[in-house]
């Protein structure tokens, strides 16, 4: 179960001058329930490849399964695919529209066909998700500060229930307490719910940080495919296509090279701090 | 769908069109679109479809890309052909109900069908082939005149070209806005009138937001830059009249001439 990606293409205005391949070839295969992070310099084709995820773009050729249906079968109904993959924006605050931040968030349960309580039902519960107070509900979502318009935006994806949740840089443009927040957040929801999250970053800190497996893209192409640690081992590899290993990592390959004992594939300040402590324990 | 709207686009490719001064391009354009204007025999006709054709076989940018921008206006082109066609008196062809078809209706609907097209088309070239810088360029110099009897000019200019840069990031913003939307399972498609109208209330209201916020950062941008308005501002690259501009300058005037004569002489 979970999306599978077989042979995809796409090609941006096919027959103009405009003409642009931005994916090549592109298999994957992501199962029910992992935290993936996304990564890859700017025009890779991350954008274009999740927006693939829920049907917004059609692949030029190639296909993709959900729950092993083929997503381009004449009777597969789209709207069950995007009630399922929810994909949240660069940017989403941008997208609010309502009055208030409740009936905002009411807006896509709503679209599923839902009566008014059991939208509300599900927007309070999104909400709550997110860190939003009741206080907050009955707000016009433009007197919010930006980190909350963006959990109200990502409330409004969450309260459709799906079972995937695609997010496009969802901390870019906030200060530091506004992004640990969100991914605190998203990564508590992974944990209580079990669902499926793809993370695009450019932020190799908290793709090493919050991620079980990254994808890097690379030109449209799937470049690489593992764990973090597989992947941030790789440095010289992420530099040449724009990219990098958390500088976390770099440091402790120099301290490696003084301190052989300690390790040289740490990812994360946690990890580093772990491995130092022990270190300075064995030393005593 | 919203990608069809070709008005106000610049497509790039290499062709002496492309090339061409944009003060001749502009003179072009109004000199075609005023004989389209009076055109009404079949020499008339023939005579612009020639130069229409001559121009876009020139300019390099695909036929269908070009047709692409008449889908726009292709509503408003049915209504006047329709009105045309059942309210112009004359000798009656058909008789349906209160409704009648003249011959003269019918003319006269052909005749604006064309009209409208070929105005259509034919500023769209220049759009097409003109890069916005270029053509504002061309605009206030062309107009510079109009200067010493006080006439906002640069003013003029600089408005024109936000506004036709703005059509091509406004579509972008609309397009994305869209499809962000339509994750949360938005449906513009089916429904009445009432209803699709309704559902467009999730676009309208973040695109004139982010319309605005645009604005606002545009207009600090400039200011940041010491924008002042035109008095005392030189160009990087000045327009230079070349060898081909001449010859395009030329080919307008025989254009004039061979329509005068057909208008006088036939």
């Amino acid at each position: 179960m979970g999306i599978r990606l077989e042979h995809v293409n796409y090609i941006y205005s096919p027959d103009n001058a405009f003409r642009k391949q931005a994916l090549r070839d592109v298999n994957l295969e992501i199962q029910d329930g992992e935290f993936i992070g996304l990564i890859g310099h700017t025009g890779s084709g991350k954008s274009t490849l999740i927006q693939h995820l829920n049907g917004l773009l059609r692949a030029t050729s190639g296909q993709i399964y959900y729950n092993e249906q083929n997503i381009y079968d004449d009777k597969y109904r789209m709207i069950d695919l995007r009630s399922q993959v929810g994909l949240v924006f660069q940017y989403p605050e941008h997208q609010l529209f309502e009055m208030t931040v409740l009936k905002d968030v009411c807006y896509g349960p709503k679209n599923l066909g839902l009566d008014d309580d059991a939208a509300v039902e599900r927007a309070k519960e999104a909400l709550a998700m997110v860190g939003m107070t009741e206080k907050d509900y009955s707000k016009s979502p433009f007197e919010l500060s930006g980190g909350q318009k963006r959990r109200v935006a990502i409330a409004g994806v969450l309260a459709m229930h799906p079972q995937v949740i695609v997010l496009d840089e969802p901390t870019a443009g906030l200060d530091p307490k506004g992004r640990n927040d969100i991914l605190n957040q998203i990564s508590a929801l992974h944990r209580q719910t079990g669902i499926t999250i793809i993370l695009v970053s450019h932020s190799m800190e908290d793709v090493a940080k919050y991620v079980d497996r990254i994808i890097v893209m690379n030109r449209g192409e799937v470049f690489m495919d593992d764990t973090p640690k597989e992947i941030f081992r790789q440095s010289e590899a992420l530099e040449r296509v724009g990219l990098a290993a958390p500088q976390v990592t770099y440091v402790m390959r120099q301290l490696h090279k003084i301190f052989p004992e300690l390790p040289e594939d740490v990812t994360t300040v946690e990890e580093a701090k772990e491995a130092l402590l022990h270190c300075l324990e064995a030393d005593k | 769908m919203i990608r069809d709207i070709t008005i106000g686009q610049y497509y790039p490719a290499n062709s002496v069109i492309h090339r061409l001064d944009p003060r001749v391009k502009l003179l072009g354009t109004i000199v075609f679109v005023v004989t389209v204007f009076f055109v009404n025999d079949l020499m008339g006709l023939a005579l612009a479809t020639v130069a229409l054709a001559a121009v876009i076989g020139l300019s390099k940018v695909p036929l269908k890309y070009m047709l692409k921008g008449l889908k726009a206006i292709f509503i408003l082109m049915i209504f006047t052909v329709l009105l045309n066609i059942f309210l112009t008196p004359g000798t009656e062809l058909v008789h349906l109900g209160f409704l009648k078809i003249t011959k003269e209706g019918l003319v006269l609907a052909g005749k604006t069908a064309i009209r409208l097209i070929y105005l259509i088309v034919g500023s769209t070239i220049m759009t097409l082939t003109t890069t916005p810088n270029h053509l504002t360029d061309g605009l206030e110099k062309a107009l510079g005149p109009l200067k010493k009897i006080h006439f906002p000019v640069h003013e003029l200019a600089m408005t024109m070209s936000i506004a036709l840069r703005f059509i091509p990031i406004l579509m972008e913003e609309t397009d994305k806005i869209m499809k962000a939307q339509q994750a949360r399972c938005a449906d513009f498609e089916s429904g009445n009138l009432i209803q699709r109208m309704k559902s467009l209330i999730p676009i309208l209201v973040p695109l004139f937001i982010s319309a605005i916020r645009r604005a606002n950062d545009l207009a600090m941008a400039m200011e940041a830059r010491c924008y002042h308005g035109g008095v005392g501002r030189t160009k990087m690259k000045p327009l230079v009249y070349a060898l081909r501009d001449y010859l395009a300058y030329l080919l307008i005037l025989v254009y004039i001439l061979i329509w005068t004569g057909v208008k006088v002489w036939l």
